[in-house]
Formats: structure tokens, sequence, C-alpha cells
């Protein structure tokens, strides 16, 4: 395990790992959830979390260079008296870093109007696997030949390693209103949604929860949810003041028009926060219910999100699970929670089936494994869900052409024999 | 609601079209990608002698409310836009004239004059399906807004030319048309432009005078407008001329590559301040090596985009060509896709030993 402190180390560390036929996993905070930085394999492990330093920052040209151990939310705070931030916004922001946030093409409940974090990387300086280092990207909008930057953002440590990357900053907007809808039925709710979308408002974030995690959220947090809510909104609007204004009243009227039964418009920045704060603790809240969660983060078209809720409940109730649902109901990015109690005997093969089933209805409604967190281990079989062989052939070709051996985060995202014709192939020097 | 009426039929018809694409690419020696021809000069040259293969056209699904569209790679730009307005909605891809296919725009990967808002076309293409070199049906990406399911082939084929595949159809990401629109001017520097104004579609400058195009709700173009010290205009024009390149240099080199290109007869320019795309466009192609040179010098590069025969298209090898060289590798093993387009290293025509077959 090593935790190198300047970039340059990293590729010291590769070339040593490559002179003795050894695989590697890039780590930074561990926050995936998909098992992306899990060594598998005695692998050596480079650990980012040292290597965070912001080298520099242009406020004028709005970009950052920094180390990948920075964490997401401490960039957004070293920008702010420059009025600018980072936008990818994950709900771990206080604990992840860039790097991970690079990995797995991170992103957030803001990134509905912003997008992903591919679109917010520039460039990234990447040690391959042979130790050679590269830049991939520019701070030129175009760059010749492949777009081996947005190859690379979201190859989960597969491709190489990320020791300085330019991220792109955006200015704060001077308008921002957010605001709580709650429901009788997560029906409603859910055609709340459509019509937003419909009426060509794109607001900035647009959250759901369901009744078991609003309780669940509201008992940890205080923020005034209600508690007897089938499910909430939490819509948040930005940009300037006419458009937010028009944009606002659109939603609470749309939200009345199918039922809701208040809608709360955070009064001030404290108000706003203490919203956003429950939210984005929900995860931390399961804990008052329940030991243990697994999480899964498919993402299905927009519209077929109530369907596949109904799916994700009868699943899990048919299972004798408990699940709950919280998610980017703007980007149909779900996040079912099944919770549990993992010292009762036998609920984990319980739990794992009605995940895998989960999955399945996800992908029968026309979506794809993660939003977010990736394949890393935990998905890769099911990638043959979503893709044929010529599909994984082709993917894999790709990653051969990064790391010929696979010793980057081997046995990760692709499923076992997605080269055609390969039969269990093992990287060279991993331990099984 | 799917507004496609006949979708399963079209869905059947384009997959009968794509097995005859595959087996076209399969079958042939030197593949000559080939759309509405609006993009022909961009970069290098296509191959003089390849089989000329094009895919189908047509809207194949569309939901408005999911702001997905799934389309065949040979409709035009101009039809997609067409089926998308009566919702309200438009996918940006924007390019210099609308006849060019989707497939076309996407594989030479030029963004549109409303990146500054709207991001780079790569950020616009969801899901893509092409034929490899070997003749093989692909996927890659997935028809949702957001996804982390295997690697991003959809921004790999974007800006690739044609040499990683032909592309047969694409699910693009739909916004909702602006609300209101409107083309301001000043002649203050766009750097002012760009301080006061929180998310510009577009930002130009010809050396004199700055044009802003302000989308949104109409109050508050108004208002950011004032602030700004602009006043409504016309649409500009794109710099016009036989001879023709985009130059790509960082954003804060734009003032130092426009005083360059002020100094040149017979050039005219167009710079995207705040991004660092600069169109030319010069009557005699000669000013168009000079412009390539202010390009270089600025620390960037310029790609021809139409015209001047002679001149290569990029000037200036591939970043990273060992990498970018195994990449095409992959999905091209013979280097039949549109040789020359980009400038690849040479393909060996030996397969490596357990290599791809062939």
């Amino acid at each position: 395990m090593c935790f190198p402190d300047r970039a340059e180390q990293v590729a010291e560390i590769v070339r040593v790992a490559a002179r003795h036929g050894r695989p590697f996993v890039a780590r930074g905070s561990g926050t995936g959830l998909a098992g992306g930085a899990t060594p598998v394999g005695r692998p050596v492990l480079i650990v980012t979390t040292a290597l965070d330093r912001i080298l520099e920052v242009d406020p004028v040209a709005r970009v950052a260079w920094v180390e990948p151990g920075v964490l997401n939310l401490d960039l957004s705070r070293a920008v702010r008296h420059h009025g600018l931030h980072y936008a990818p916004d994950p709900s771990s922001q206080q604990a992840c870093t860039i790097g991970g946030n690079v990995a797995t093409n991170a992103g957030g409940p803001h990134c509905l109007a912003s997008g992903v974090t591919s679109a917010h990387v520039l460039a990234v300086e990447v040690v391959l696997a042979d130790g050679t280092e590269v830049v991939l990207g520019g701070l030129e909008p175009d760059q010749p030949g492949y777009d081996l930057r947005g190859c690379f953002v979201g190859s989960e440590g597969t491709m190489g390693v990320a020791t300085r990357i330019a991220v792109r900053l955006v200015p704060d907007p001077p308008a921002v209103r957010t605001l709580l809808l709650d429901f009788t039925s997560i029906d409603d709710a859910a055609a709340t949604v459509s019509g937003i979308i419909a009426a060509g408002v794109v607001p900035a974030a647009l959250e759901m929860m369901d009744a078991a995690i609003t309780r669940a959220v509201e008992d940890f947090v205080g923020a005034g949810f209600p508690r007897d809510a089938a499910a909430v909104l939490l819509v948040e609007l930005d940009g300037l003041d006419a458009g937010v204004e028009a944009d606002a009243g659109a939603v609470a009227e749309i939200g009345r028009r199918h039922g809701a039964r208040t809608v709360r418009v955070a009064a001030d920045e404290a108000e706003r926060a203490l919203l956003w704060k429950g939210r984005k603790s929900a995860f931390g809240a399961i804990a008052r219910v329940a030991p243990d969660y697994y999480l899964h983060d498919a993402v299905v078209p927009r519209t077929r999100l109530v369907d596949v809720i109904r799916s994700v409940t009868e699943i899990c109730s048919s299972y004798g699970l408990t699940c709950m649902n919280v998610f980017h109901a703007g980007d149909g990015n779900l996040h079912p929670l099944i919770v549990f109690d993992a010292r009762e005997p036998g609920i984990w093969p319980r739990v794992r089936a009605a995940g895998d089933e989960i999955l399945a209805a996800c992908v029968a409604a026309g979506g794809v494994l993660s939003g977010e967190h990736g394949i890393g281990i935990e998905k890769r079989e099911a990638m043959a869900l979503v893709f044929g062989p010529d599909d994984l052939d082709a993917q894999a070709r790709l990653r051969d052409a990064f790391d010929p051996d696979g010793r980057a985060n081997p046995e990760k995202v692709l499923p076992r024999g997605s080269r055609c014709g390969e039969l269990g192939r093992v990287p060279e020097g991993t331990w099984i | 609601m799917e507004v496609v009426s006949d979708r399963d039929r079209r869905a059947a018809e384009h997959a009968d079209a794509e097995a005859a694409m595959a087996d076209a690419v399969a079958g042939a020696m030197l593949v000559d990608p080939t759309g509405a021809g609006t993009h022909r000069e961009v970069g290098g040259p296509p191959p003089t002698d390849g089989l000329a293969v094009r895919a189908p056209s047509g809207v194949l699904s569309y939901d408005p409310a999911d702001l997905t569209v799934t389309v065949a790679a040979g409709t035009t730009v101009g039809e997609l836009d067409a089926a998308l307005a009566p919702h309200g909605q438009e996918c940006v891809l924007d390019p210099v004239d609308d006849a060019a296919t989707i497939g076309g725009t996407i594989a030479v990967g030029l963004s549109g004059l409303r990146r500054l808002r709207v991001g780079p076309i790569r950020d616009q293409v969801l899901e893509v399906r092409f034929v490899t070199g070997d003749g093989r049906l692909v996927r890659g990406g997935g028809p949702t807004v957001k996804n982390v399911t295997g690697y991003d082939l959809p921004r790999l084929l974007v800006g690739s030319f044609g040499t990683l595949g032909v592309l047969t159809r694409v699910v693009l990401r739909c916004r909702p048309r602006p609300r209101h629109a409107q083309w301001f001017r000043s002649t203050g520097n766009p750097d002012v432009a760009l301080a006061r104004c929180l998310r510009p579609s577009s930002v130009l400058w010809d050396g004199t005078v700055t044009r802003v195009l302000l989308e949104g709700h109409p109050g508050d173009i108004e208002a950011e407008s004032a602030r700004a010290g602009l006043e409504p205009d016309r649409a500009p024009e794109h710099p016009a001329g036989a001879h023709r390149g985009r130059i790509s240099v960082r954003p804060g080199e734009v003032a130092a590559v426009g005083r360059r290109l002020g100094g040149l007869d017979g050039v005219v320019w167009i710079a995207e301040a705040g991004v660092g795309t600069v169109h030319v466009a010069a009557g005699e192609a000669s000013a168009l090596t000079a412009c390539r040179e202010a390009a270089h010098d600025a620390g960037g590069w310029m790609l021809r985009e139409a015209g001047a025969p002679g001149l290569d298209g990029f000037g200036r090898p591939l970043p990273n060509p060992d990498l970018a060289g195994r990449v095409h590798r992959a999905f091209d093993p013979t280097g039949k896709l549109a040789p020359g387009r980009i400038p690849l290293p040479q393909v060996e025509v030996e397969a490596e030993p357990g290599g791809p077959p062939r």
C-alpha cells in the first residue's frame, strides 16, 4: 500500500509494479458503492489522499488544476471567494475525491442542469499501466484526434491513474430558489416531475424521496420534512431573477395541479442548506432504521420512473425486505435502498437476489446499470444484461489499448469472458 | 408519450439496414463513411477509392418527456430539428449547414456557436451504434441522460472522423428550446460580456465588435443586456470564403490570435470568446497557412474546414500517437475505415498473434 504525496511518485510506483508484473489499484476516499476501488488479487494499492493540493486556480479562464486527492467540496470552498464553484456535487462531496469522481464520472443532484463530471473535466494527466505519463485532453476547446480524455473519465481506474486534473469552474448563480413539495401519493409526485419537464423547465436539481426515507431523514435532521408524506420533491432553480421567479411559479403551480399538499419555498440560505442537508443525509439517516443497507444506482428513462418504482417495491416485498427510495428524479437515476440487519441469518442471499431483480427490471424498462457509482466489482456480471458479446468485446479491446497486460484495476467493469474467444483470462500476476 | 407512430416497423427496417452496412464494411477493402457531404473537406481527405457506406435516415423513437431522441445517423440535422420543434425541444448540434447528417456532424465533432452555454457536441451524444472495421455492429453508452455503464464509447466516437466505426444510430440529449433568444452587439471588449452575463450562449468577437447571444427569460435578457451595455443586433454572418479553418487555442489566447489575424490581408474571422475557437475564412489558400501559423504561435492548432486542398488537414501530429494508434486498431484492425482523415500512425498489415479476428 502506497501513499504518494507527489504526483511524480505515482509514476514511479506504477513502473515498479510494471517491472514486477503486479496489478495496481488507485483509491481515493473509497466512497464509491460498487467496489471500484476495492483491491482484488493483492494489487499494489495507490492511495491518493495525500495528493491533495489545489495546484492552480485561474478565475478568469475559470479553470483549476488539482491533484486527485482533493476533496470535491474543498475545491468549491477554495474558489468561493471568486464567486465560482465546481458543479458536480455527489452526496458524499464532503468525503469523496476529485480523482474518484473522474474514475466514476460522478454525478450529484446538480448534474441535472449542469452535466456530470465528464462535462467538467478539461484535461487529465494520467500514468498508464506501463508507467508512461500522458496528458489527455487540454485547455484548448478541441484536440486533434480521439477524445481520450472522455474515454478515461468513468473508466474506473482500468485505464491508468490520474495524477493532475484540470476542471472547469462555473459562476455562482445570483438567484437560487429551493422548493419542497409534498404529496399523498408517489404517482402524483412523479406526474409533477413529468409536468415540470413537459413545461420546458430544467431545474438545477430535481430530487424525490419516498415516505420511508422522508421519515428517516426527518427523524435524523429535523429539517421540517412532512413525516406523513407519501413522497416529497426537492426542486432547485437557479439563474437570473426573472427566469427563476417564473420557473418557481410554474413548478409550484404544476405541483398543486397534481395534488401537492404544501409547497414550501426556502426563505433564506440557512433554510435552503437545511433542506439540502436532509437530502444529502439520506444514507446516514438509514442507520436509525437498520444497521445495513444495499444501494442500487440504476438509471431509467424518466417516463418509466413510476412503473419501475412500483416494480422495485413489489420485488422487495416478495423477498420480505424493506426498501426506501431516494433518487435524482429529474434524470431518472434511482437509488433504491434495501435496508436490513446483516446479523439476521440468511439475509444476504435474499438482499442480493432482490438487488439482481431490481437491476433486471430497470434494464427491461430501457435503463442502464449505473448513473454515478459505476460498475466496479459489484455489477460486472450484470453488464451482460445491457450489452451483447460484440459490445463487450469492443470495450475489452479499448481497455487493452490503454493497458495491454490488464494490470490497472483488474477484475473490474467488464465481466469475465468479455473478449471474444476469451476463456477466463486472468491478468498476469493476479492471485486468485 | 412516444410520438413516432410506427416505431416497431421503423426499428425493424433500421436493423435490416444496419446489418447491410455491417456486411458492406466487412466485405470492403477500404470504406468511405458518407453522409450529406457537407464535411468532406474537413481535416484530411477522404479515401478516393473507398466503398461509400451510408446510414439510413429517420427519427426512430422520441418521447419528449424523456428529453432524449433516437435517430438514424443518416438523418439530417434540419430534419431532426423539424421533428423536435413541434414539441418545443431541440438538440444542440448547430453545424454550419443543417443539411449535414447527424452521423457526419458527430463524426467530425465540430461544436456549434452555442458551445459556451450548452457545452461541446461530445456532451450531447448519449448512445452510439456503429459498425467497426471488422464489420461488427457495436453499441456503447446508453439511452439515459446519466450513465456510467461501461466505457464512454459515445465520446470516443465524437470527432473520430469515421476511423473507429461507421455510425448507424445515436441517442441524443434534447433540451427545451429557449423561451426567448436575442443577438446583441457592443463595441466593448468581449471579456466584459463574459464577466457580466451569467450564462451567455455565445460571445463572438471579430476584432472590433462583440456580439452576444442571450437565451432565456425575456426579463433576464433585458436586464442582463443593459448591465453589459449591449444593443440588439442581427445574428452575425459566419466567415465566408473558399478556404476555411477552425483555430483552437486556450481562451486566454484569443485576443493575441485576433491581433495576428487582424494583420493578415484577405482573412475574415470571428472568435468564440470564453471558448477559444476562432473561425477563419480566406479567398486565397495561402492566407489559411498564415492563420495556422498564428494558431501555432499561440500554442494552439488549426483544422482545415474547407478548401486549401494542398494544406494538411490538422497541421500537427496527434497528441499521444501511440495510444491513439492502439485505440484505432482496437476498432479497425486493418485500417480500412476512412484512412487519411486523421493523421493516425500506419496500421501494420500483419495481424498480431492472438490479435482480434480479421
